[in-house]
């Protein structure tokens, strides 16, 4: 009998899986509005992109079928994205991991207070976030000559007699970008803690108490953490996909493109050949890069994070 | 369950640690209102003192100039300025409420039904946030152009509906909630529709009012950067591309754009303080005894 076993064995496995889909065809109803839109406005782009990396695509022309060539491009001849690729992963071990877990202490903190209070203090630290000026502040605190705060600060202690170009100078404005970054982090991750914490059940802490948990730290550990798993998975995320993928903060602080390209990032990068010399093919490229890269600190992340209060 | 109404909520804790940890959250949000008070301050400058060198933080002779003259060029503008005060709200409301309703629809299968087709689906979801937006622009104004979407609402409304974040969001939270909980519901004879709006949904508020906040404020403060590209009629524009055109008007019109600022910023923070404060401690095994 010709398609024997392997494959009635392939169509009881059909049979069964479609039984299941009927079955639960409540949570495809469900899902539907939602993912046919998402798929549309989303995955579909994403999808034209990834092909659209293995051509040559200047927005006016049908895009021309080139193979691997804008990859070998990017890092064979391209010295410039060597840069920017240096620049991005310093930027994110740094700023990663600490506005990660300063979001999580910050929100820690707050969910003690009563709710107004809360309310009052979770808009004033993520005031950075909800307010669109906020470039204008550390403009002012950098500026480049003695009037700016750093500059004047510095030179009424002694510590330099002459004002330090900050947002020229390529010694400091890597530095200056992963502050501001900092400052600005407390953001969608920080608030998905500060819900997740109202999420963790009460009772838990009195059980833990009982059960020889002695201090906050333990209770941390052993407690809080473990049950936010879910929230601390959503943080990650988030947390990675803006490390990674920093861009605007220098294009406006430190300026597009930034002095010998000491704040050059993979996304400015990307801006520049996407939207100044219209060459798609390659601007994707280079996000397919980024992705790959962000796909597998998420992984690590992810694997780490499954560790937390054991 | 009595217990439980006492908020146990000291345990564990020492005056000393709390000082300090107190001390230092302070700290932190003195420097991080620096925006804030910054806005608020310059909004109230007259003229001169938004121009003084170096800008100093606090404003010395408030004024009202900055807002009566907006005011002045509004009453100039072609279009009526209710009409892009309208569309502002429009699409921020509607664009809020779809998402929010949408992404924890398909949050609840994803988070609690077995179904073939989980894994695949919320991978793809998780991947997604991973890609840039920067190169998907143009794929993006083809689908929507495709559609015949360019010139409407929609085109600002519909892939708001279909946020990636949200779905993200809800999932997570969602997934915290015992199962215990929803079988009850199931023996009780409620349908998955049910269990989702009447069980998991008042469970989940912590989570969809964070949502709401995120939603509104990327269409509220980014809506121009979308709105232009999408929709060319005077009348279906903005707030912030009225704003915008203010902003270009060169130096004379500084003191209205320090007053937008702070008005832009009004509604965001309203309805910030609004949800956080309503944010309610709702443990995840209320109604549930074992």
């Amino acid at each position: 009998m010709p398609g024997g076993k392997p494959g009635r064995m392939l169509r009881s496995k059909a049979a069964r899986v479609w039984t299941e889909m009927k079955k639960n065809r409540h949570a495809y109803v469900l899902m539907a509005p939602y993912f046919i839109i998402f798929c549309t406005f989303t995955v579909i782009p994403v999808l034209l992109s990834l092909v659209l990396s293995f051509t040559n695509f200047n927005l006016l022309e049908p895009p021309r079928w080139i193979g691997w060539q804008n990859y070998a491009r990017l890092f064979v001849q391209d010295d410039i994205f060597l840069i920017a690729l240096k620049n991005t992963m310093l930027f994110a071990a740094i700023t990663g991991p600490i506005s990660y877990i300063a979001c999580f202490m910050f929100a820690w903190l707050i969910n003690e207070l009563p709710p107004k209070l809360r309310a009052v203090l979770t808009l004033v630290l993520y005031a950075p976030s909800i307010a669109g000026n906020t470039y204008l502040i550390w403009q002012l605190l950098f500026a480049g000559d003695s009037y700016g705060y750093a500059n004047s600060f510095l030179m009424k202690w002694g510590f330099i007699l002459e004002p330090i170009q900050w947002l020229q100078d390529t010694r400091y404005v890597l530095m200056i970008l992963i502050l501001v970054q900092l400052w600005l982090s407390l953001g969608t991750s920080f608030l998905a803690f500060i819900a997740g914490l109202q999420n963790v059940d009460r009772t838990m802490y009195e059980a833990g108490s009982i059960d020889g948990i002695r201090n906050r730290w333990q209770e941390l550990w052993f407690i809080t953490l473990p049950a936010m798993r879910p929230q601390l998975m959503f943080g990650a995320v988030i947390q990675i996909a803006s490390a990674f993928s920093v861009a605007e903060i220098s294009i406006y602080l430190i300026g597009f493109p930034s002095v010998d390209y000491a704040a050059h990032t993979i996304v400015t990068h990307l801006v520049d050949y996407g939207t100044i010399r219209f060459e798609m093919g390659y601007a994707s490229a280079i996000a397919t890069v980024l992705f790959t890269i962000m796909l597998t600190v998420n992984l690590v992340t992810q694997k780490l994070l499954g560790k937390v209060g054991e | 369950m009595k217990i439980t109404l006492k908020m146990p909520k000291r345990l564990n804790r020492s005056w000393g640690v709390d000082v300090l940890l107190f001390l230092l959250l302070g700290g932190v949000a003195c420097f991080m209102a620096l925006p804030l008070v910054f806005t608020i301050s310059n909004a109230f400058k007259p003229i001169d003192e938004i121009f003084t060198f170096p800008p100093k933080l606090f404003v010395r002779n408030p004024t009202f100039k900055n807002f009566t003259d907006l005011v002045g060029i509004f009453s100039d503008s072609w279009v009526p300025f209710s009409r892009y005060v309208f569309n502002t709200f429009f699409i921020a409301i509607i664009g809020t409420i779809g998402h929010v309703i949408l992404a924890s629809a398909a949050a609840y299968p994803l988070a609690k039904i077995r179904f073939p087709g989980r894994k695949l689906l919320f991978s793809i979801v998780v991947l997604s946030l991973m890609f840039t937006a920067y190169v998907t622009q143009v794929p993006n104004y083809m689908i929507i152009s495709y559609l015949g979407l360019i010139n409407t609402y929609w085109a600002i409304l519909l892939p708001a509906f279909g946020m990636t974040l949200g779905l993200y969001l809800m999932k997570q939270f969602m997934e915290q909630i015992p199962d215990a909980l929803l079988e009850a519901g199931k023996i009780d004879g409620a349908s998955e529709y049910r269990i989702y709006w009447q069980i998991v949904m008042p469970i989940v508020r912590p989570a969809w009012l964070t949502l709401i906040i995120f939603s509104l404020q990327s269409l509220w403060t980014n809506g121009s950067v979308t709105s232009h590209k999408y929709i060319y009629s005077e009348q279906l524009k903005t707030v912030d591309y009225v704003f915008g055109q203010i902003a270009n008007g060169g130096l004379v019109r500084t003191g209205p754009v320090a007053a937008v600022t702070l008005l832009m910023m009004i509604v965001p923070i309203t309805v910030f303080i609004v949800t956080q404060s309503s944010i309610i401690q709702t443990m995840s095994t209320s109604g549930l005894k074992e």
